[in-house]
């Protein structure tokens, strides 16, 4: 199943599949490696529910709604 | 003398290992045209003297920050002799994504790779030699904080920079390989240095670099037409991105490996599977805890509180306040109440006294010197109260100033200050700033200079100049002195409210202007998109001390400098105002009512008759302009001319007149009104801060855009004042200034859709 970073709930694991936006947000995006390929995990919110962390290539990631809303993931299955 | 370049990501150890190398010869500047910090030093143990210049902390060349293109250009215009990338080992994948992009230039490279001893510790192994032979240039183990290795670092950057290198690509295997090679043959062919690294910057659409050879950008249009991948199609900025982290994942799983532990001590083991069944680092379980969903902002405020009382407090832990202390310290020296005046005064307080009291005593004794020796009275006063009084009260600010900033530069090394923007990012949006724009404002209530130099933090230019313009409104310590007085003589004169209620509402009103003149700037002049949030959140650690105290040392060093050259003259300049009369005849102090300035505030008066203190005031009435002006030394001098006026109506000393009783005095003499009091509180909470602010500000603005700002904060003081005192005085104009700002309200909304005032962008 394919949907944006931001509707994660926290802990879902997916892998990158596209990165929409243009200019210096997707540059930054991509910059700070999120591109495709990639695994992300939502780690939490902040208290005011936005913005949000992610585990991304072994660092904590922060980035606000709007632009997780950019970054298409295929949801991998839980494997608990 | 060979010059090498520091390059790597924020948060990679770059400062520490640059510490380490230059030691006491280094020194901070600013790079040409903008406020990022540029330091330089020199490395002395190889056989030549080594420059060596920390480029700012960067995760790319793009040219979207101001620290990219710093870095850029650098090592393209100024050509090093070699450039060190520190490497975080800790975090590979995204720091080598730089690596990349700095292979690709044609400069010698050495790979510093730091925290190796920390990846031990966590059960891997990282393969230098491995990753020396995948990348092509030397790469060294380091650790910046213990200075390990650091000796054979420089020498292999200094064998390395013997021999020049050329740029080399990780795309070359790649399905974009010809493009890269031909464009690279149009620029080889066009004589430009670097033509491998243009020549990806401009497949990846590079601003600069279609500004800079826009006729280049045919082949690669001519590329796509007959080119398109099965993921991306013809998107070849997503392609070059996800390719260099593709090269990069291959090879660091062959160069990080696990390291097999003999299992011989079971404790060991027991306790790592203990750690392992959790999963929490210490990051991890400080961050639950600091970012909480219930407690994380109670704790930030908690945390505010402690800093502001540790630095200003009087009244330590609020001991006298609760009745359980009462002492004063030294009686009848010249240090009375150093440590305690009634209450306990806190470290960031103590200090300050010390610093004031040795300051007066030196003073007193300068003033008896010349005076002995014969010297003219003008020449005492202009020695004792305008040069030394002057500078010294600038000083005395000194240790509260260092405090604050000590806090904040520990809050910001631990990671914590990240992630404070990281909690409040989603309030200040509103007001067109990031999270991060919170922690120089609340600074601003301590002291406005730490508070603008802060503002450094934050990486975008126009969110930077508008959040420097409103650090002011949040009312500094030293402006509340013109508050306690004020609103005391308010309350025992008109007998309205009380006076804490009167001093917190002004702090309140002041914050509101603030956000209000944000939002009016980011939607007007300073228009530009809130900036994207896309930040790391670099693991915790405990600050390193000998960084602190470098950075603290830095920042002395700065102040004192503008203590002695632009505070001093507007100081000397201010006081010859207030002691001469216009025929340049010295007056004491209480002649001041003589003075130029007396002159000069009676003739500026009729202009602040809109907020009540102008033209229908009798008596001394222009005392609140000379008070005002006279504020701008330092914001408690406005106090201490009320004083010196109010002894010479009621014919005692200055020093035997309570402030409060200092404004009733002028209060009786004027016939101000309330309302015109708390329009000229408001008017000097949001106006031009003390000098020491402003040579601040000057520094910290672009060039040329500190007029605008001394502009900005007068006519925003003049509308903030003019508004109380009409409101408070004729409370059926409510209903008009709600409409005038409803009206305000819906042109802003519209300017803002439409980028023109009521009028619709035509695009063709």
């Amino acid at each position: 199943m394919i949907k944006t970073l931001d509707t994660f709930s926290i802990g879902e694991n997916g892998i990158i599949v596209k990165v929409d936006g243009e200019g210096r947000i997707r540059r930054r995006l991509f910059d700070m490696g999120v591109t495709p390929g990639a695994n992300v995990v939502l780690q939490k919110r902040a208290p005011l529910g936005d913005p949000i962390q992610v585990l991304l290539r072994g660092y904590e990631l922060t980035l606000r709604k709007d632009e997780a809303n950019l970054v298409h993931c295929e949801v991998k299955e839980e494997t608990k | 003398m060979k010059k090498f370049a520091l390059a790597g990501n924020p948060n990679c150890g770059k400062t520490t290992l640059f510490n380490a190398l230059t030691g006491s010869t280094a020194h901070v500047g600013n790079w040409p045209g903008v406020t990022v910090d540029k330091r330089e030093g020199t490395y002395k143990k190889e056989k030549e003297a080594i420059s060596i210049v920390d480029l700012p902390g960067i995760y790319s060349l793009s040219p979207y920050t101001p620290e990219e293109v710093i870095s850029r250009n650098f090592i393209l215009d100024e050509k090093p002799d070699c450039v060190i990338n520190i490497v975080d080992a800790t975090n590979l994948e995204r720091n080598l994504y730089l690596t990349t992009q700095i292979l690709e230039m044609d400069v010698p490279v050495i790979i510093a790779l730091n925290m190796s001893d920390v990846l031990d510790k966590s059960g891997k192994k990282l393969d230098a030699e491995l990753l020396e032979k995948m990348l092509n240039v030397p790469v060294v183990s380091i650790s910046a904080l213990k200075e390990t290795n650091i000796e054979e670092l420089m020498h292999r950057a200094y064998l390395t920079s013997l021999t020049e290198r050329k740029g080399n690509t990780c795309l070359k295997d790649t399905c974009i390989a010809h493009l890269v090679g031909d464009v690279e043959i149009a620029f080889k062919g066009m004589q430009v240095q670097n033509p491998l690294f243009h020549s990806i910057k401009l497949i990846e659409k590079d601003e600069i670099e279609i500004q800079d050879h826009p006729n280049l950008l045919s082949i690669i249009e001519e590329f796509k037409k007959t080119f398109k991948s099965e993921t991306f199609g013809d998107d070849l900025e997503a392609i070059i991105a996800d390719e260099r982290y593709k090269y990069i994942s291959n090879f660091t799983k062959n160069v990080v490996k696990k390291i097999e532990r003999k299992e011989d001590d079971s404790k060991d083991s027991k306790k790592k599977k203990k750690e392992n069944s959790d999963g929490l680092t210490f990051s991890d379980k400080v961050d639950k805890v600091l970012t909480h969903k219930i407690f994380g902002i109670p704790i930030f405020i908690l945390a505010l509180f402690l800093i502001f009382h540790l630095t200003f407090s009087t009244d330590f832990l609020f001991l006298n306040a609760m009745g359980l202390v009462d002492v004063t310290s030294f009686v009848g020296t010249p240090y009375q109440g150093l440590f305690a005046d009634g209450g306990i005064a806190s470290l960031g307080t103590m200090l300050t006294n010390f610093f004031n009291m040795s300051f007066d005593a030196l003073v007193d004794l300068t003033k008896t010197g010349l005076e002995s020796a014969g010297a003219e009275a003008w020449a005492v006063g202009l020695i004792g109260d305008g040069i030394m009084s002057g500078v010294l009260s600038v000083f005395g600010f000194l240790p509260q100033i260092l405090m604050l900033f000590l806090f904040f530069s520990i809050l910001e090394d631990s990671g914590y200050m990240t992630r404070v923007a990281f909690i409040l990012d989603r309030i200040f949006r509103k007001f067109g700033v990031t999270g991060r724009a919170f922690m120089p404002m609340i600074m601003g209530f301590g002291c406005s200079i730490p508070a603008m130099i802060n503002t450094r933090t934050l990486a975008d230019e126009k969110e930077r100049r508008a959040t420097i313009r409103v650090i002011p409104f949040f009312s500094c310590s030293a402006k509340l002195p013109i508050l306690t007085s004020v609103a005391g003589a308010i309350v025992s004169k008109f007998h309205i409210a009380n006076p804490d209620i009167i001093t917190l509402s002004m702090y309140l009103v002041g914050m509101i202007v603030a956000m209000v003149a944000l939002i009016v700037m980011r939607s007007t002049t300073m228009k530009g998109d809130v900036q994207p949030f896309i930040m790391e959140l670099p693991t915790y650690h405990f600050p390193r001390f000998k960084s602190l105290m470098i950075h603290l040392w830095d920042k002395t060093k700065h102040f004192v400098k503008k203590a002695c050259t632009i505070i001093l003259i507007s100081n000397i300049a201010i006081w010859c105002l207030m002691h001469f009369a216009p025929n340049w005849s010295y007056l004491e102090d209480s002649q001041v009512d003589n003075s130029i300035l007396a002159v000069f505030s009676k003739i500026l008066q009729p202009i602040f008759t809109p907020l009540g203190f102008g033209v229908q005031l009798k008596g001394l009435g222009w005392v609140f302009v000379a008070a005002s002006v006279a504020g701008l030394i330092a914001k408690e001098n406005l106090v201490g001319l009320f004083a010196v006026l109010a002894g010479v109506i009621s014919n005692v000393s200055a020093d035997d007149i309570s402030e409060v009783e200092a404004v009733v005095t002028l209060v009786e003499n004027t016939q101000v009104t309330a309302p015109a009091l708390i329009a000229f509180i408001l008017f000097n909470m949001t106006t031009i801060p003390c000098f020491a602010a402003c040579a601040t500000a000057r520094a910290e603005l672009p060039q040329g855009k500190f007029k605008w700002t001394l502009l900005f904060w007068i006519v925003s003081s003049y509308i903030v004042g003019t508004s109380a005192f009409v409101i408070l005085t004729w409370l059926w104009t409510i209903p008009i200034f709600v409409v005038v700002i409803a009206l305000l309200i819906v042109a802003l909304y519209f300017y803002r859709k439409n980028g023109t005032l009521f009028k619709r962008k035509k695009t063709a």
